[in-house]
């Protein structure tokens, strides 16, 4: 049955179920677990933001609260799935994945390859993403563009509780690495979420509003500016088709050339920098693949190229707004 | 506003999550007649388009509601009023009128669904109305109970009306053993004594049908009348939608495929897909549906022949309702059951009892009073 939770609860319960079907999956992170609180509660902490709280009881034993060493237990979640295990590693923060980019780089994402099909490394790495918390520049960034670049890697940035539960579930039970990019805002938003398992297929994006005049084409966080900006066209008789794409890597090609076709007018949302993100990658297919069907140049609604700023005020000018992004979508419609 | 001679058409509520819909068109003009079940006007909502209906006859005075606006469930789309009210009253009725908020509508109409446990698992329902009589209402394959969004509150006004959803099916147990008719069946069984069911008039549609007959010629203590919607088991024939829907993965494979349901293709909305899609996703759905299809239509073969036992015996009243455009079972199987009163709408397909529900209810209504 479905009923409305969080997306915090989404993660959890994908945990859980998972774990509970499967003997080789176990969680490792820093404080997932966070030892012995007051009152007899044996997992204190549950994770930074109280993502993995409660899952201690119920899987004794499966939950390892690791070193501050991001590079060692990324190597070992690694290397238990090499071996067969299915590793659920919480790495907090995605900020802090320079640490360990050897392990994730040059190992994990390369041993299909590299063994001739014969290794698989079904691990999942979870980790915060995202700006608007006021945890400045080293705790805020959208690095999804980086682990999107190299081969072998799945990306996967859900925008809400439902995409959410589905979306990790099939990142644990898929046979690659995985780096499950959970945005730090939405924890507390809520939808509609059956009880039972289900997985949601990769390279599936979602229309979650269509329309007929302009694409909006985003993920993440920015799925929910990018309806707000849609709500506000609508109102001014634009109607505006906005795109999740759910998961990076691999990416719904067809889905995005698609709409970008029928409408000819296309806005690349991206909460990460401009240089080399989402929106730019997004942006130099569709040209390619459909040049004669845009009726406007596409135009790239992204953060600037700056550190996320500490000053709050300045932090929310950074993100990008409802409001940019509505008017990106006249600049195109104004060719 | 307690006038009984001037009565509001609002936006109605089609199933739990409709918050608001769109006016497409009226049917309708400035003065025309209204009899009770006329379509007045269609509205569309992100799931479904349909027909707004008459509860009550009169004029129609107002039009308020304009084409190709939103409006919120209960906002004030017309007024139907008797001749003799003077129109400033209808000035007044429209400028006083209250949208009620989604909170009251909540609790005026008490819980949408309910969970029972039976030995067939948990099984999802929803009841309406509270008549004398008791009608249950049977999806078919891959359906759910909120496919009677359009029939379950307007038979719920003659009788006590429940719909469930079967077992593998909507948010029932997604496990069965040994998936087929005899299992089905009997979780139906399950159901009506759970729920303290003696006797019933059955509504199946398509494989619900199927069940429905198979527990009149089984059990027909159970069964007061039967109405078969389309139903599966009048024949051998059946269309390829049964492997297409389960073998579907995407939104691509699914459209298509849902699009085999209706007369109207453009009924089967962006919404409708994500829903059904949902639904296939979950855990057990698909190794399930699998089973089933093989027990009831492996081979593209209808494997239960349920109205031909029907047919050997005494069967109930019995009215079979067919879309003469059903591209899954074909419509000529009407004929198949002798006795059963038959009626096929030109310009409906499988789903007719969305797409002409308003006469679909009428007939249904007619022949459970008689």
């Amino acid at each position: 049955m479905a009923r409305k939770i969080s997306m915090r609860q989404a993660i959890n319960e994908a945990l859980d179920q998972e774990m509970a079907r499967d003997p080789s999956v176990f969680i490792m992170g820093e404080d997932i677990v966070g030892g012995a609180g007051g009152m007899g509660e044996i997992d204190a902490w549950g994770g930074v933001l109280g993502v993995t709280k409660g899952l201690n009881a119920k899987h004794p034993g499966r939950l390892l609260d690791t070193p501050l060493s991001e590079s060692a237990y990324i190597g070992a979640a690694v290397g238990a799935a090499a071996c067969g295990m299915r590793p659920v590693a919480e790495l907090m923060f995605l900020d802090f994945m320079g640490v360990c980019f050897d392990q994730i780089f040059n190992q994990a994402a390369k041993f299909r390859y590299m063994f001739g099909g014969k290794a698989e490394t079904p691990v999942v790495i979870r980790a915060m993403v995202g700006a608007g918390f006021r945890a400045a520049a080293q705790h805020s960034q959208m690095l999804t563009p980086l682990f999107t670049h190299i081969p072998g890697l799945k990306v996967v940035c859900p925008s809400n509780a439902y995409d959410a539960k589905g979306l990790l579930i099939q990142s644990i039970r898929d046979n690659d690495p995985v780096i499950f990019c959970e945005h730090k805002n939405l924890y507390g938003a809520e939808a509609d979420v059956p009880a039972e398992s289900y997985a949601i297929p990769f390279g599936e994006a979602n229309i979650v509003r269509d329309g007929k005049h302009a694409t909006i084409i985003t993920y993440g966080m920015m799925v929910h500016r990018a309806m707000d900006a849609a709500a506000a066209l609508a109102k001014q008789g634009v109607e505006c088709e906005v795109i999740d794409l759910r998961t990076l890597s691999p990416i719904d090609w067809d889905t995005v050339i698609d709409s970008a076709e029928r409408t000819g007018h296309v806005v690349c949302v991206d909460e990460a920098h401009p240089r080399c993100s989402i929106a730019a990658d997004v942006s130099a297919m569709i040209t390619q693949e459909c040049f004669k069907a845009l009726k406007g140049p596409i135009q790239m609604v992204t953060a600037p190229h700056t550190p996320v700023p500490f000053s709050p005020v300045l932090e929310d000018l950074y993100i990008p707004s409802a409001d940019a992004i509505a008017k990106a979508v006249a600049r195109s419609r104004s060719h | 506003m307690s006038d009984q001679r001037i009565v509001p058409i609002v936006m109605p509520k089609w199933g739990l999550s409709m918050k608001e819909g769109k006016v497409t068109g009226w049917l309708m003009e400035d003065g025309s007649r209204i009899n009770p079940g006329d379509a007045i006007l269609e509205v569309e909502t992100d799931k479904i388009a349909g027909a707004v209906e008459a509860h009550d006859g009169g004029v129609l005075r107002r039009r308020v509601g304009e084409p190709d606006t939103v409006y919120p469930v209960k906002s004030l789309l017309g007024v139907i009023a008797d001749p003799s009210v003077p129109e400033e009253e209808i000035d007044q009725f429209v400028a006083a009128y209250v949208t009620p908020s989604a909170e009251d509508d909540a609790e005026e109409q008490g819980p949408k669904y309910e969970f029972i446990e039976t030995s067939a698992g948990t099984l999802r329902y929803a009841k309406r109305g509270a008549g004398d009589d008791t009608v249950v209402l049977i999806h078919g394959f891959g359906g759910d109970l909120d496919g009677w969004l359009f029939n379950i509150d307007v038979l719920g006004e003659a009788a006590t009306v429940y719909a469930l959803d079967l077992p593998g099916h909507g948010q029932s147990t997604k496990r069965l053993d040994n998936p087929g008719l005899d299992t089905m069946t009997a979780a139906l069984s399950e159901f009506m004594a759970t729920v303290g069911i003696d006797s019933a008039h059955l509504v199946g549609h398509s494989m619900g049908g199927a069940i429905a007959m198979h527990m009149a010629a089984d059990d027909p203590d159970k069964v007061d009348s039967l109405t078969l919607i389309c139903p599966a088991g009048l024949g051998r024939e059946i269309g390829g939608y049964v492997d297409a829907f389960v073998a579907a993965q995407g939104r691509k494979d699914l459209k298509p495929v849902l699009e085999q349901l209706f007369a109207d293709k453009s009924l089967v909305s962006r919404q409708l897909v994500d829903d059904v899609l949902k639904y296939k996703r979950l855990d057990g759905v698909e190794p399930l549906l699998k089973d089933l299809a093989a027990a009831l239509f492996g081979g593209q073969v209808q494997q239960d022949q349920p109205g031909a036992r029907l047919a050997a015996g005494e069967a109930p009243p019995t009215l079979v309702i067919w879309g003469r455009q059903d591209e899954i079972i074909p419509a000529t199987h009407a004929q198949n059951l002798p006795g059963a009163k038959v009626v096929v709408f030109d310009d409906a397909g499988h789903m007719v009892y969305m797409e002409r529900a308003s006469d679909v209810n009428a007939l249904i209504k007619q022949h459970i009073g008689g």
